[in-house]
Parts: structure tokens; C-alpha cells; sequence
């Protein structure tokens, strides 16, 4: 006997555990299946920032939908999740860069953005008072900041599950299949039925739309990340650099994690990464140029998290080109989590009223089909 | 001395940890004509067994017992063997492409391995009592570092804990020296002999009987035991006392000094970083990895040899090493000569005969491994037994997942020290086993390295383009 339900999420990252969560707070009853555990990949070893800055314009209305939920997110999830907000600082390491900066800035006000604020050298120096002295300023979004990423995907898993949700781990999607009105979702723990599916598989959500005969080009990647020991307090905002690759955060208890995208090799089929170490040496520099303070920090781990990559860069959210009832909600690309919330709300309104009032344009599947 | 820059990008065998299974490994590929680097972190070759060999101020051979001058002889056979041996040498991460990412007076390197065999032997098993973080509470193995390379002797008022054949021989080589020891709490359970018994027709063959018999009489002759099912660290800013329950109820020993010991554990935290397969050892109560009959791990080009492969001893250890050499020869140079592997195996297996009794006898006892109440059990995050306790009876079910909630294992230790404590503590709340509950996914830098050495690591070619672009 299959199990039944209104929809299956497939996947327990941020994203398939918001949406199960909205899901249920509109009264539908979700079932998530997930082949590990919630949080196991990208979405709960993430470096964690919580960022409306730099975003694509096509995904800025998600972004900011989304910060309005993580500003409230312990009322939502029942746990603050460690969110800060301390703001994300852009910072330029030249003239012609701010340059390039300020012309952004201006674009977006145009558009009626006004989350990202240009910032000269004695603001970015009140802001981030260790940054090195050849950065003549930067772009900030005051609003921004971190949070705790596996604290936060396993609240939004539990208080799912309080809503009404059904949460199912270690189960694997082997196939989908037509069932009268319903999607039959085959798995290695027996069959599923709902009329709806959410695909919200992440690295592996390729596999997911291949069934539907729906392939996309995604790439496996797996940014790298590392953590430092204990330092002394002396950064409060996260920051950025936009022509080296870096971010780099300093959490309440003192440890410093630095991130920025460099790349793993990832094994997808085994759960397993392979760091590389040449790589994390530069980001090692890119720090030691921007952070004399951080000469003598000790770097204690270094992990990646296994994700996809769109060729665009942006998400594939909404609903699919072939298949009634099935919605796609991965790809993210590298930035997916601070989306987390807001997409979720929005899938949920999607799935539940078959159209959304957060704009979502240009991120369909439809996108990537053959021409 | 040789620097990080005087090494070469790629060898055919890299030795990681120059104990007795490095030693011998590394001389028999090198001898072989097998291109051998073997790196070892500390200033001489030895491992803890042979700490300090060819440099020991503990000249007397009668302090240290004739089996840590074995040792000597491995050292020589290593470096004649025409193998290059770096000490100082700090092995922070190996992947399973094999490489291996080294760091030598602060400067780092990622060198190229076609095969690589993990000599990298024990660690003390965890002890957590309360009161053992308190200054005044030491490993017996540490106690024995100092012996061995510095020839430092513990004073003031001693008592060693615990049980296991080391915590009776660093007794016997501390009296030997000129040192006291004030009391011995025994903490092995008496019903530990039903099992042991079992297995003493093969321990009473194994060379280790009779050199465990003349032990314990050595020490008990000179010094008090007692019988100790709990046992407590008391003090506020340091130790003071030793409060123990046995037999003749509660007793108050003042000390200075607690070295406490309960057993080694395969250290498996590079073989574990390095995606080796891993299961849980129901005898010896902890992860072992999975390996072949010639120490091949699951993942290829990477075995595990010494007591990293279980706890076997020295002797075994060494011909563990010999035994994955001469299977890494055989992969590179199939037309070398190499010994007899037969032979080999017989010696390890008498070594390894009395080994089921040894387990069985000095298996400690659930009192000493699955603390309770506020008894610390992350050391470097100040997370409490009751903590992990109460965490896993909220739903958490493994050790990776109770680090977002506690920090546990993700201090400047990452879990080397309290992942069979906290993965233990897991499985007696869910009542399940350790296999199902799991360890720590370790990751690298396996040992801390500052910034400044990962920024030393050179860059390729192709690295340097993809950043000017």
C-alpha cells in the first residue's frame, strides 16, 4: 500500500524542509523524503550568510521576501537559528572596482531596490575596522547577516514535522510514475502518492527531472569552506569580495570561517568530497592580504557541501515544463540559503493556489530546454 | 634537516608515523628500490612505543625494559634502508586521490603518493571521570613521553588509575627510575575474568604471559593496590584528592598527581579523513577500519598498518608494516625481490595470540567510558556528559549532528579526543549500537595549521594562471 499525502517533497535540505513547513501551515499534508538526513549536505555545512547583497536581479524578490521571514524566524521555527544581523560588507579593493560598484547601486535604485548602499573608506573602516588600508570602500546591506545553517534546516524540519508534516529519512527516489490523479514516487523504502511533487533534491534533483523527461545541465559542485580556532572579537559583519574569491565571517564565539567559492571535487554517489588544498592556500592569501590580524589563526577544519549549479548562475524555481503538479525548487547555485524561507512561503502558495505574488521570472525550467 | 621545499612533488610510497609499522614498512619498500618518503611529526623516530630511541637521556637499558630497545634496531634498518625519513614532519590531510598535504618547520606542501600506507598507531582511550579536566590530571601516556625523552621522573604524591598492560609497565619504568608511586586504583571488573578465561589457553603461549606475570608482580611487590569500581578528581583550581569506591567501601587518597589509563585506540582520524571505511570493534570497543589481509584499506592505493589496524603491540605492528610494504612493492614493482610473507605472517600471528585475553581481561568498564551528570565529555568545548545525554534523547542520532547543537568535537581538537565518548554515550541513550550511531566525519587539517603555512604552500602552474585571469 502506498503511503498518501497532498504533496511530496523530495529532498530535506533548507529548501524542501521550508516548503514542507509552509506546506503544512496552509493545511496540506506534506511528506518529505530525504535521502540522508535533513541538513547533511550544502544546505546544513553552508558558510551560513544570510545576504540580500550582489543577488541576481531575477532572484531579488525572493531575497527580500526572505529576510522579512529571517527577521522573524524564532517565531516562525521556534529557535533563532543563531541569525545575527550585523550586515554584509561588498569591499572594493580599488578605485575602478567601487567605480564598477556605485554603477550597480545606482542600476538597483532605479529598479526600486534599495537594500544595497554604497559605502567610502570611513564608513567601510567603521564597519570592518581590521580591513587592510589599500580598500577604498564598498557596498553595504545593513540588514544582512548569518546564521546558524544545520541549526536552521533542522528547525525547519522539526517545526515541519509539528505542523503536520511527515518527514522521511534515509530513502532514496528510485522512480515516478502516473497514478490516476496522483504522482506514484517509488522509493527504496516502498511507494508514495500525491497528486503534487516538489523537487527540491539539490545535487541531485537532475536525477529527479530526468524521470519526468525534463533533463537541465546542472553541475555537481562543492565550495569549499574552512574554520578557524577561537580569535579575539574583531569583525561583527560578513564580507565579500567580489574580484577575488572570498567571504569571511566571524561568529559570536570567535571563530573565523572563510569560505568565498573555491571548489571541491565532489563524489556525488558517495556522499564523499576531496578538498583542495591549493585552492584553500589562496583563499589562505586572499585573508593574510585583507586580515594582517589573522597571520597567526589556526585553521582547525575544512569541509565542503555538495550542491548544484545552474549555467546561469540562478535557481530553477516553479513549475515544471512537462509535468502537472510537479514543481522544481533547486539549483541555487551556490547561494541558496538565505533563499531558503522565502522560497519555501512561496512554493507552498504556488503549489497550494497554482500562482504566486512573488515575482519568479526568468527562473522556470523552460529556460534550459532544447531549442 | 630537510625542508619542505627540498621535497619532491611525487614518491611512490608515502609512510605516514614512524613507529614500528612505519620503520619497518619504509626500510623493506626502500630496500626494495620503492621511492619511500616516511614522515614523522616528532623530533626522532620511534612512535610512542619506541619515543625518543636514538635519543633517550634513560641510558640505563634496565629502566625502560629490554622490548623499547627493539626499537634501535628498527631505526637503523630504516635509515640504512636508503628510505627518506623526515621528523618534524606533520601530516595534516591525505584524500583519497593520495595526496598528501604535510607541513615541516612551517611551511607546507602537498605531495603526490601512489601508494600510501597509514602508520600513525594508538592513542589513549578516552577517561572521563569527574574532575579529569583539573590541572593535576594527566594521561599515563603523557607521564611515559616524559620519561622516555626527557628522562623526567613524576614527583609528589602519585596515584595511576585504570588498567591495561602500559599502565603497569609505566609503573614498573617509573619505580625503576627513582620514582614513587602512592597508590594503583585497578578498575578492571572483576567478572572481566569469566570472558578473559576463555582465552587464557592462548595467552599463556603468547610472549606477552610471562612478561605480564613478572610485571604485575614487579609493581604490586613495592606498591598498594586497590580495587576501584568509581573513581573521582576532587580540587577547585587543582587536584587535591582522589576519591575512590571499592571493595572496602569509599576512600580519600590526598595526591598531586592523577595518571589516569585505560587502554589505546587505533587512531583513525587521518585513515577517517581519508574516506577509509571504518566498523566498530565489539571487543576492543572502538572504530577500527576495514581492511584486506595485507592491510589494504577500502580505499585503494591506502592501507593502515601498526596498531591503527587494531591494537596489536609493537612486534605485531611492525610486521603489519612489513606485510603492506611488501604489497605496495609488489603494485609498483612487480619484479622486486621481497621477503617471504609467509614467515611473516606466522610471527604476527603468534603476536596477535593472546590478544583476545588481553581485551577481554582490560576491558574497561562502562563506569569509566559512559560518564554521567556534569563529568565533561568535550574537552575543548566544555560540553557535559547530561548534555550529550539529553541531546540524544531529544532525537539527535550521531555524533555529526549533535555538533550544531553542542559544538562537541568542533574545538581545536575536532573530536580526536572525545568522538568514542560522545558516539558511545549516543548509542547507550538510543540504545542502539556504536556501527549504527557512527563517529565524527573528520575532515581535514587532521592537526592544526596556522594560516600563514596554508598560505606557504606553493602554487602550481595552472593554479597561478586561474588567478591573474
Amino acid at each position: 500500500m502506498a503511503r498518501t499525502a497532498d504533496v511530496v517533497v523530495i529532498g530535506g535540505g533548507i529548501h524542501g524542509c521550508s516548503t514542507a513547513l509552509h506546506l503544512a501551515l496552509r493545511g496540506l499534508k506534506p511528506i518529505l523524503i530525504e535521502k540522508d538526513y535533513a541538513g547533511r549536505h550544502a544546505s546544513g555545512v553552508n558558510a551560513g550568510g544570510v545576504r540580500q547583497l550582489a543577488r541576481d536581479l531575477h532572484e531579488i524578490p525572493l531575497s527580500i521576501s526572505s529576510m522579512d521571514i529571517w527577521e522573524r524566524i524564532e517565531e516562525l521555527v521556534g529557535d533563532d537559528c543563531g541569525f545575527d544581523a550585523h550586515g554584509t560588507v561588498l569591499v572594493a579593493e580599488s578605485e575602478a572596482e567601487l567605480a564598477g560598484f556605485r554603477e550597480r547601486v545606482e542600476d538597483l535604485r532605479l529598479r526600486g531596490f534599495v537594500h544595497e548602499e554604497l559605502i567610502d573608506a570611513a564608513e567601510l573602516r567603521r564597519l570592518v575596522p581590521a580591513v587592510s588600508e589599500h580598500c577604498p570602500g564598498g557596498v553595504v546591506s545593513r540588514r544582512d547577516g548569518a546564521a546558524d545553517p544545520f541549526r536552521t534546516t533542522q528547525a525547519f524540519r522539526r517545526r515541519a514535522v509539528e505542523k503536520g508534516a511527515e518527514v522521511v529519512e534515509g530513502v532514496t527516489v528510485t522512480g515516478l510514475s502516473r497514478s490516476g490523479a496522483n504522482w506514484r514516487v517509488e522509493t527504496t523504502d516502498g511507494d508514495f502518492e500525491a497528486p503534487k511533487i516538489v523537487n527540491a533534491a539539490g545535487a541531485w534533483a537532475d536525477r529527479i527531472a530526468a524521470m519526468l523527461g525534463e533533463p537541465v545541465p546542472l553541475a555537481v559542485v562543492a565550495p569549499m569552506l574552512m574554520v578557524t580556532s577561537r580569535l579575539p572579537a574583531f569583525i561583527k559583519p560578513v564580507v565579500i569580495l567580489r574580484g577575488r574569491k572570498l567571504s569571511f565571517k566571524q561568529l559570536d564565539n570567535g571563530t573565523v570561517v572563510i569560505g568565498g567559492g573555491h571548489l571541491s571535487t565532489p563524489y556525488r554517489d558517495s556522499n564523499e568530497t576531496v578538498l583542495d588544498w591549493e585552492k584553500l592556500a589562496i583563499s589562505a592569501r586572499t585573508v593574510w592580504e585583507l586580515f594582517p590580524a589573522m597571520h597567526q589563526a589556526t585553521i582547525v577544519r575544512a569541509w565542503a557541501g555538495i550542491e548544484a549549479y545552474m549555467p546561469d548562475g540562478i535557481p530553477v524555481v516553479g513549475k515544471s515544463s512537462t509535468s502537472e503538479g510537479v514543481f522544481h525548487q533547486f539549483g541555487f547555485s551556490t547561494h541558496g540559503f538565505q533563499l531558503g524561507p522565502g522560497t519555501g512561503a512561496m512554493m507552498a502558495e504556488l503549489v497550494a493556489t497554482g500562482s504566486t505574488n512573488t515575482p519568479i521570472d526568468g527562473l522556470g525550467i523552460e529556460r534550459f530546454a532544447a531549442k | 634537516m630537510i625542508a619542505a621545499a627540498d621535497l619532491a612533488s611525487s614518491y611512490e610510497l608515502v609512510v605516514i608515523g614512524g613507529g614500528p609499522a612505519g620503520l619497518a614498512a619504509a626500510a623493506l619498500a626502500a630496500r626494495a628500490g620503492v621511492s619511500t618518503v616516511l614522515f614523522d611529526e616528532n623530533p626522532g623516530v620511534g612512535g610512542q612505543i619506541y619515543r625518543a630511541i636514538t635519543s633517550t637521556p634513560v641510558k640505563n637499558r634496565a629502566i625502560l625494559g629490554e622490548d623499547y630497545w627493539d626499537g634501535a634496531a628498527l631505526a637503523d634498518e630504516a635509515k640504512a634502508s636508503g628510505a627518506l625519513i623526515v621528523n618534524g614532519a606533520t601530516v595534516w590531510s591525505l584524500d583519497r586521490q593520495r595526496l598528501v598535504g604535510v607541513s615541516i618547520g612551517g611551511k607546507a606542501r602537498v605531495i603526490e603518493a601512489s601508494r600510501v600506507i597509514i602508520a600513525t598507531g594508538s592513542q589513549e582511550r578516552p577517561f572521563p571521570i569527574p574532575g579529569w579536566t583539573l590541572p593535576g590530571v594527566m594521561t599515563a601516556g603523557a607521564a611515559q613521553t616524559a620519561l622516555k625523552a626527557q628522562g623526567l621522573i613524576v614527583g609528589g604524591r602519585t596515584v595511576l588509575a585504570g588498567g591495561g598492560p602500559l599502565l603497569w609497565l609505566l609503573a614498573a619504568q617509573t619505580l625503576r627510575a627513582g620514582g614513587t608511586i602512592d597508590a594503583i586504583l585497578d578498575t578492571t571488573p572483576n567478572r572481566n575474568w569469566l570472558q578473559a578465561i576463555f582465552h587464557l589457553p592462548d595467552f599463556a603461549l603468547s610472549p606477552y604471559f610471562g612478561k605480564g606475570l613478572a610485571l604485575l608482580r614487579e609493581v604490586r611487590a613495592k606498591v598498594p593496590v586497590h580495587r576501584a569500581h568509581t573513581i573521582e578528581a576532587v580540587g577547585t583550581d587543582r587536584l587535591r584528592e582522589v576519591v575512590f569506591s571499592g571493595p572496602g567501601g569509599t576512600r580519600r587518597l590526598p595526591v598531586d598527581l592523577l595518571l589516569l589509563h585505560q587502554g589505546v585506540v587505533p587512531n583513525v582520524n587521518l585513515a577517517n579523513a581519508a574516506g577509509v571505511a571504518h566498523v566498530w570493534n565489539d571487543r576492543q570497543l572502538c572504530f577500527v577500519p576495514v581492511l584486506d589481509a595485507d592491510f589494504g584499506s577500502s580505499v585503494p592505493g591506502i592501507a593502515v598498518a601498526g596498531d591503527g589496524a587494531g591494537i596489536a603491540g609493537g612486534t605485531a605492528a611492525a610486521e603489519r608494516g612489513r606485510i603492506a610494504a611488501i604489497a605496495a612493492v609488489r603494485a609498483l614493482k612487480p619484479e622486486a625481490v621481497v621477503p617471504d610473507t609467509q614467515a611473516i605472517r606466522q610471527r604476527l600471528q603468534r603476536e596477535e595470540m593472546g590478544r583476545a585475553f588481553l581485551d577481554c581481561l582490560n576491558r574497561p568498564a562502562d563506569a569509566f567510558r559512559l560518564p554521567e551528570g556534569d563529568t565533561i565529555a568535550c574537552r575543548c568545548e566544555e560540553v557535559t556528559a547530561r548534555q550529550v545525554r539529553e541531546t540524544a534523547q531529544m532525537g539527535c542520532e550521531g555524533p555529526n549532528q549533535m555538533k550544531a547543537f553542542l559544538r562537541c568535537g568542533m574545538g581545536p581538537c575536532q573530536g580526536r579526543l572525545c568522538g568514542l565518548t560522545v558516539t558511545e554515550l549516543i548509542a547507550a541513550e538510543r540504545k542502539t549500537s556504536p556501527d549504527e550511531v557512527g563517529y565524527y566525519r573528520l575532515r581535514p587539517p587532521v592537526k592544526p595549521i596556522t594560516l600563514a603555512e596554508l598560505a606557504s604552500l606553493p602554487i602550481s602552474e595552472a593554479e597561478r594562471k586561474a588567478v591573474e585571469r
